[in-house]
């Protein structure tokens, strides 16, 4: 099936504007006879359920952490990207979306783009209003920095935690609707089911994770903004409890997964130690801003202490390899570069898996203290985690799964395919393309929660009667049982392997044959593995205590289990793209020295998935996409 | 290195309790604390016991989800430090560790280490937040705010409202999370405007739902992984006092 993306026609530059006043509207005072179910409180779910409750609709929001507060969205630490200008550096809308294409690899949708690229000046005046305490200058003006993918300066950034800053921003008017009365908040509670009632999304069924209670809840439409899924690889920067679950029940219940192959691997990850490892930590992209990457010239100093290899022995392989855009090279290109290092025997650390991120240069050249104001939590993290000084020896650091550019399909009005159910931020394919550019992702979350789903999920409520299926529904309770019974299966297996332990071979196969390099044959083995491992979990897996009582294994297996049948579809899509984008590299299509290569005669479309169980292959439908502003180029950053 | 855990598990609120022996064997100094009972858990599981349930998620810090007393110390008490960030290379082999949950009244005890901070929400939604709307705000730019303003204010708004200020104090008092956030909110042009208000719903608050008053131990500031300056305690009961005219 070729799918409509329904983006507006006519000139980028009016496409929003000229689309909000073609919507429809809902009457005030109909507002709250509307019931709209919120998952995720991160910055797309926390802004998104705090600005519908405030436009006066009856909200419900749910969070698995224990406060709306601790979403991951908490942990980004960069910056967040707006086109305002204030520098004086050549920046405008037009650039911002100029760049977040490129730096997609001409993967993304044009007019959500120019969308995200509007808003985002909003962005700021928003969280400004919050009491937000971003950087600011002498004078007492807003402070912005550079971010890898682009030459103008348009990161604003409150220290080394925008993320916690623009999330609390977003958790404090959400605590403001709470306390008025117009959103209720349910923490503690996961998401396992998506009730579809003739086609059409009318509500969700949870389980309470302190009682072990299944509940129904209906709604007159449903927002998933439930993040990223790159959990599936185990070690990640994300927290240990993102999972796909949300979006996964969705796509069993009919909804497209897109373009689930584009997987974002971080390049500025702290290195890893040992298997031990439950996680993986970021080290932010603006560190690149100051910080050079080398590895040794030659393979023989790789074991001996940094500052004894002389200057003229390093490599800087960034600025070697991309001058003009040096150390700020995108990410993707950026952990392909340190990857190509570590292949050629010049790897540095614990299995000569690491490069060196130095600020030596820096420190010489603004002082210890600039850069302690700079960067000082990260550093201190990074001495915490590894015990080094960071100012005094670079740091060593190895690209790490970070982000899904991929997710669940939606229209221009972040509807999926399935009425009635909206997926914000990240759990969406929409902006980012085959490769999201840094500070981009807290853009699109507060995007879609502020200014986006508020007009566009008007649009499709003025076309329905609210109230008209309920939790009375034979649907609801079908699933209520649907759930518990996956519940007692999962309890019931009591084998003798642990969830971590098959979390960690799962995470292996999908880190060796679908990470940063693909092939067809790593392709052909993950696809042969990811059964066997979910064969074996479902036969061998061991779920300790009961489901009618807090149970951390319990929540583990679930979103386990759905990783195995998910993992299964993101390799099945990597296989089928036959070229080289963004996050996306497939060993068999890249230039004579490394560069990807994309083929837009055949490729050049969003790859939607249609789940069809497990013994099945999935379907794929394509959404072409379409270029009528930017010209499709070879993207260069050298 | 081999460590013996001496670990606080209560099956429920009603539960009794009680600490349970466990032993820690072969732990590298290179594990976080959390992963060190990650392996625990791994070998509970293995000859059938019930896992050890503490909250965790980010696991770098920032979430403010982890929450344990390590020998009597919140976070494990080293300076800036959430349990997540602790490492046990600052545990040496043979060493006993006690484990427990977070203790105050408002806390009440879900499950072994985890609580209930509800009572926390409840005072953020009692007055939190500047009553902007969404959209329809000026330009970011529109009202300068000097850096040593917005730097007080970043100092205040690092709080994680993780709750350790209250395990922390011998009052169990929430002045130290309540106060960052008045504080934060009370310097900036935004929040300024709905200042008396908000300092007098959120400390009423404070009180209804059981923590203590603050009496100058310091040792909020002393278990704030982030380091929150109690000199954000003396800001709120300055603007305290404005609301009541003294």
């Amino acid at each position: 099936m070729i799918l409509d993306g329904k983006a507006p026609t006519g000139p980028i530059e009016k496409s929003w504007d000229k689309h909000r006043f073609d919507m429809k509207l809902v009457n005030p005072s109909n507002k709250r006879k509307f019931k709209i179910l919120v998952v995720g409180t991160g910055l797309a779910g926390g802004a998104a359920a705090a600005s519908l409750g405030e436009l006066g609709y009856n909200v419900e929001a749910f969070c698995y952490q224990d406060s709306a507060r601790r979403a991951h969205s908490i942990a980004a630490q960069g910056g967040i990207n707006a086109a305002k200008n204030y520098p004086n550096d050549g920046d405008s809308i037009y650039r911002l979306f100029y760049d977040t294409i490129k730096g997609g690899d001409f993967r993304a949708r044009e007019a959500d783009v120019w969308r995200l690229s509007q808003v985002s000046n909003n962005i700021i005046d928003q969280c400004v209003a919050q009491g937000v305490p971003f950087a600011r200058d002498y004078a007492g003006y807003l402070d912005t920095r550079s971010f890898g993918g682009a030459q103008v300066s348009r990161t604003f950034y409150a220290r080394g935690k925008t993320g916690q800053q623009l999330l609390l921003g977003a958790y404090s008017a959400l605590s403001r609707q709470v306390k008025a009365g117009t959103v209720k908040l349910n923490e503690r509670t996961e998401m396992l089911d998506l009730v579809v009632v003739d086609g059409v999304a009318k509500g969700i069924t949870c389980r309470n994770m302190v009682t072990g209670e299944v509940n129904s809840y209906w709604g007159d439409a449903v927002v998933l903004a439930t993040g990223g899924y790159v959990n599936v690889f185990y070690l990640s920067t994300n927290a240990m409890g993102c999972s796909v679950t949300a979006a996964w029940k969705a796509a069993q219940k009919g909804a497209y997964m897109a373009n689930p192959c584009y997987t974002q691997i971080h390049p500025t990850c702290i290195q890893q130690t040992g298997d031990h490892q439950s996680k993986l930590t970021l080290m932010s992209e603006s560190l690149r801003n100051d910080g050079r990457c080398w590895v040794p010239k030659k393979k023989e100093d790789c074991d001996k202490a940094p500052g004894d290899v002389p200057e003229e022995d390093r490599d800087y392989y960034l600025e070697r390899k991309y001058p003009s855009f040096g150390n700020l090279a995108p990410r993707d290109i950026a952990s392909r570069a340190a990857k190509e290092q570590c292949d050629d025997e010049r790897g540095v650390g614990p299995g000569k898996r690491g490069v060196y991120l130095d600020y030596a240069t820096a420190i010489e050249r603004v002082g210890e203290h600039t850069i302690k104001e700079r960067y000082g939590n990260l550093f201190e993290m990074y001495e915490k985690i590894t015990d080094e000084n960071a100012y005094k020896r670079p740091m060593r650091i190895y690209p790490a799964p970070h982000y899904a550019m991929g997710g669940l399909w939606v229209d221009y009005n972040l509807m999926s395919n399935v009425p009635g159910l909206f997926v914000l931020g990240e759990a969406n394919f929409s902006v980012h393309g085959a490769n999201r550019l840094g500070a981009s992702a807290l853009m699109q979350g507060l995007a879609d929660g502020y200014f986006v789903i508020p007009y566009t999920i008007a649009a499709y409520l003025a076309t329905v009667t609210p109230g008209t299926v309920t939790d009375e529904h034979p649907a609801f309770k079908e699933s209520k049982e649907q759930v518990q019974g996956r519940i007692d299966t999962l309890l019931n297996i009591k084998g003798k392997k642990t969830v971590s332990e098959l979390h960690r071979e799962l995470g292996k196969v999908m880190w060796e044959d679908v990470g940063m390099a693909r092939s067809e044959e790593s392709l052909k083995h993950a696809l042969q593995r990811i059964p066997e491992i979910r064969d074996e979990f479902w036969n061998n897996v061991n779920v300790t205590g009961s489901g009618a009582e807090l149970n951390q294994q319990l929540e583990n297996a679930g979103r386990l289990a759905d990783f195995l049948e998910f993992g299964e579809v993101l390799a099945t899509d990597a296989l089928h793209r036959e070229e080289s984008c963004g996050g996306h590299f497939r060993t068999e299509h890249q230039t004579e020295d490394g560069e990807a290569t994309r083929d837009d005669e055949n490729f050049a479309y969003v790859g939607a998935w249609e789940f069809k169980g497990n013994d099945k292959a999935p379907e794929l439908h394509k959404e072409p996409l379409k270029f009528e502003n930017i010209k499709l180029a070879v993207r260069s950053y050298k | 290195m081999d460590l013996t855990l001496h670990v606080w598990r209560q099956n429920g609120p009603k539960d009794k309790g009680q600490l349970e022996t466990y032993p820690a064997k072969g732990i590298s100094p290179d594990m976080s604390f959390l992963e060190m009972l990650d392996e625990v858990n791994e070998e509970l599981i293995k000859t059938g016991k019930q896992p050890i349930v503490f909250d965790h998620d980010c696991r770098e810090g920032i979430c403010g989800m982890c929450s344990q007393v390590i020998n009597g110390r919140a976070h494990g008490g080293q300076e800036r430090t959430t349990v997540c960030q602790l490492h046990m290379r600052s545990f040496k082999d043979g060493d006993e560790v006690f484990i427990e949950p977070w203790r105050a009244r408002a806390f009440p005890i879900v499950k072994d280490l985890i609580v209930d901070r509800s009572a926390l929400e409840n005072i953020m939604q009692a007055g939190g937040y500047p009553s902007c709307h969404t959209g329809g705000v000026p330009d970011g730019n529109a009202h300068p705010i000097g850096k040593p303003v917005a730097d007080y204010a970043m100092d205040a708004a690092e709080c994680i409202g993780c709750g350790a200020c209250v395990a922390g104090c011998p009052n169990s008092s929430a002045m130290l999370f309540t106060s960052a956030k008045v504080a934060q909110l009370a310097v900036l042009p935004q929040g300024k405007i709905e200042a008396k208000a908000r300092v007098k719903n959120m400390t009423d608050t404070l009180q209804a739902e059981g923590f203590g008053n603050c009496t100058n131990h310091l040792e909020c500031e002393a278990s704030c992984p982030k380091g929150i300056s109690v000199k954000f305690i003396a800001k709120l009961n300055r603007e305290y006092m404005k609301t009541i005219g003294c």
